[in-house]
């Protein structure tokens, strides 16, 4: 099993890596194999998700994410090196592969520091364009050594809890501006950080712009060295020079790690983020809440309306348990599973059986109150409601109020008839006491 | 009870959502057939024939609940009776409704047994006469709606059993019956 050999990975429920504090993900690429050519022990693992994050390398067997060894993850500290990938005719045609060594245990096992080694080999079976950029990214990672700063930091933050004992002492002012001094310090250190990201961004736009303008220049440059170019040569040139000055502005980042995988990826991290607010919401909440809530806690790299639709749109193809629903007004929510419309239908009509609600109805804002739900939801489970045939409308300048269905109980051969018991009669009798 | 006039209005005549127009069918088919059920007997007992849309007609308002019907509502009930045969439509644009609380055929039948009942075969009665003359007082003939007695009349001429013959002016039409 692939347990001996590589350290497992921690999953969510729904497929998405569990990552350790720190780290970011880099690439994402699709159709990996991952393979030992040395030792004939190590099982090959084929086609999955390859995850480069700034702390481990990451397979994750797409099909079957729930098994034990559905994902295996390399720590990036226990790569030895990398070798920079072949290029001859030979390999022009095969799937484009990266190959890098890492240490490990006598037995095999890969652990940091470990006494042998072995070269492992990834086959990457998707587009051949990501050969380079991947080896990039890999060699980039790795030599950022980032998760080195993390468990430096871990045993600094130690170290510090030890002096503590002593700080405590230091009491009266200057403790107070010792202490604001550490606050300001860890301020600054966590803004740092936050625009890291930021940084790396700015300085790559700051090439493709470079490069832009530079090619740019080139094609103004030409027509002046030869005059003789004719007038549909120079238009071309002019479309180029535009697109060119298009170009120039920044893609964006999580589009650029995840590439084809991007709203694949999108849409499990949004299936694990969503499990928490829906609890709080009871079970339904609106598509746009989650938008803004998810857009927050993502914090800079805010992804589009039209993103969260696609990533939600995704769900239906994996095994998570909230799903998007869309009612027949266009409201869209999303929901569990598990979540029954009949649960509320039946607290909706125990409200509208009350005298009061019997009399003069219900409006969207009095069920919301009762539901505990906003207006907008409620809206959208009193028409599901009504188009059960459980509620009627009632439209006047008073506004729109459901009542009630009082239709089905009346007798279409006997207009005037009551029946002794049932909604109806209780309905009469309200009306006629009130006057 | 409510009523109007004398007319015994059905508890239901004080649901609000019956002066709505349902969206959903089945309900909606249920409003239908109620609202259908009340204008075919309000009409009869009232002996109302023909329904404006755009005048006030007093089923169409309840003043106790302060509802009253859309013109798509009135429209879409309206049309439901004429679907069935149980109205139609005077003009084109829908603003005027003749109501047939009997039938053509059935008006027809009763003009039959009030011809038998006051011993008319074989003689000539004006249309005027049946609907406003001595023979007809408390009938359902009396003060019937001139056209729907002309039309009713058409159909026992087209069974022989009647002839329609023009005087010199439009209210001395003339019937002849021969049954």
């Amino acid at each position: 099993m692939a347990g001996k050999w590589f350290p497992a990975a921690q999953l969510t429920s729904s497929g998405r890596p569990v990552f350790v504090t720190g780290e970011v993900e880099s690439t994402l690429l699709s159709s990996v194999d991952l393979e030992c050519e040395e030792n004939s022990h190590v099982p090959l693992l084929k086609s999955g998700v390859l995850i480069l994050t700034t702390h481990r390398l990451l397979w994750i067997n797409e099909t079957n994410t729930s098994s034990s060894a559905a994902a295996v993850a390399i720590p990036l500290g226990t790569v030895t090196h990398i070798f920079p990938p072949k290029k001859s005719m030979k390999h022009m045609f095969a799937s484009p592969r990266v190959r890098f060594q890492v240490s490990t245990s006598v037995d095999g096992m890969v652990i940091e520091n470990g006494q042998k080694s072995m070269v492992l080999t990834l086959v990457l079976r998707g587009s051949k364009s990501d050969l380079d950029s991947f080896y990039s990214r890999f060699w980039e990672v790795w030599r950022g050594r980032s998760w080195e700063v993390l468990s430096l930091a871990s045993s600094e933050s130690t170290s510090m809890e030890g002096s503590s004992v002593v700080k405590t002492t230091v009491v009266g002012v200057s403790g107070i501006l010792r202490r604001e001094q550490e606050m300001w310090e860890s301020t600054d250190k966590t803004l740092q950080d936050a625009f890291q990201d930021l940084n790396a961004l700015m300085s790559k736009a700051k090439e493709m712009v470079m490069l832009a303008e530079k090619m740019r220049l080139k094609l103004l440059s030409g027509p002046a060295s030869e005059p003789k170019a004719n007038d549909e040569e120079m238009t071309s040139k002019q479309e180029m020079q535009d697109w060119l000055l298009s170009v120039g502005i920044a893609s964006p980042v999580t589009k650029e790690s995840a590439g084809a995988l991007y709203h694949q990826q999108l849409s499990r991290q949004l299936a694990d983020f969503v499990k928490l607010p829906l609890e709080r919401a009871g079970g339904m909440i609106a598509l746009i809440d989650i938008y803004c809530l998810f857009n927050r806690a993502r914090g800079t790299e805010l992804i589009s309306p039209e993103d969260l639709l696609r990533a939600c749109a995704i769900w239906e193809k994996f095994d998570v348990p909230v799903m998007l629903r869309k009612f027949d007004s266009g409201v869209m929510v999303i929901q569990n599973k598990s979540h029954s419309d009949e649960e509320v239908f039946g607290r909706i009509k125990s409200l509208v059986s009350k005298p009061d609600a019997l009399r003069t109805g219900i409006s969207p804002s009095d069920a919301a109150m009762t539901l505990g739900i906003a207006p907008a939801m409620a809206k959208e489970h009193l028409l599901t409601a009504e188009s059960k045939g459980l509620l009627c409308r009632d439209i006047s300048p008073e506004g729109f109020r459901f009542f009630i269905n009082l239709f089905k109980e009346i007798d279409l051969n006997d207009i005037y008839s009551v029946k002794d018991h049932g909604i109806y009669r209780s309905w009469i009798s309200i009306g006629s006491a009130s006057g | 009870m409510q009523k109007l006039g004398d007319f015994k209005l059905p508890h239901f005549f004080n649901y609000p959502p019956y002066f709505t127009l349902q969206p959903v069918r089945d309900t909606r088919e249920k409003q239908l057939q109620l609202w259908k059920e009340l204008i075919l007997d309000f009409c009869r007992t009232q002996k109302i024939f023909i329904i404006g849309l755009e005048e006030e007609f007093s089923l169409f308002t309840n003043p106790v609940i302060e509802r009253s019907l859309s013109h798509e509502a009135k429209e879409t009930f309206l049309s439901a009776l004429v679907s069935e045969g149980r109205a139609e439509w005077i003009d084109k644009g829908h603003k005027k409704c003749l109501i047939l609380w009997l039938r053509i055929q059935d008006w027809a039948d009763c003009i039959l047994r009030f011809v038998k009942d006051n011993g008319l075969e074989d003689s000539v009665m004006t249309i005027e006469e049946i609907r406003s003359g001595i023979e007809s007082r408390g009938t359902e003939l009396h003060g019937m709606d001139r056209t729907v007695l002309i039309r009713a009349l058409k159909l026992l001429e087209h069974k022989g059993k009647a002839a329609i013959f023009k005087g010199t002016s439009a209210d001395d039409e003339g019937v002849k019956f021969s049954v």
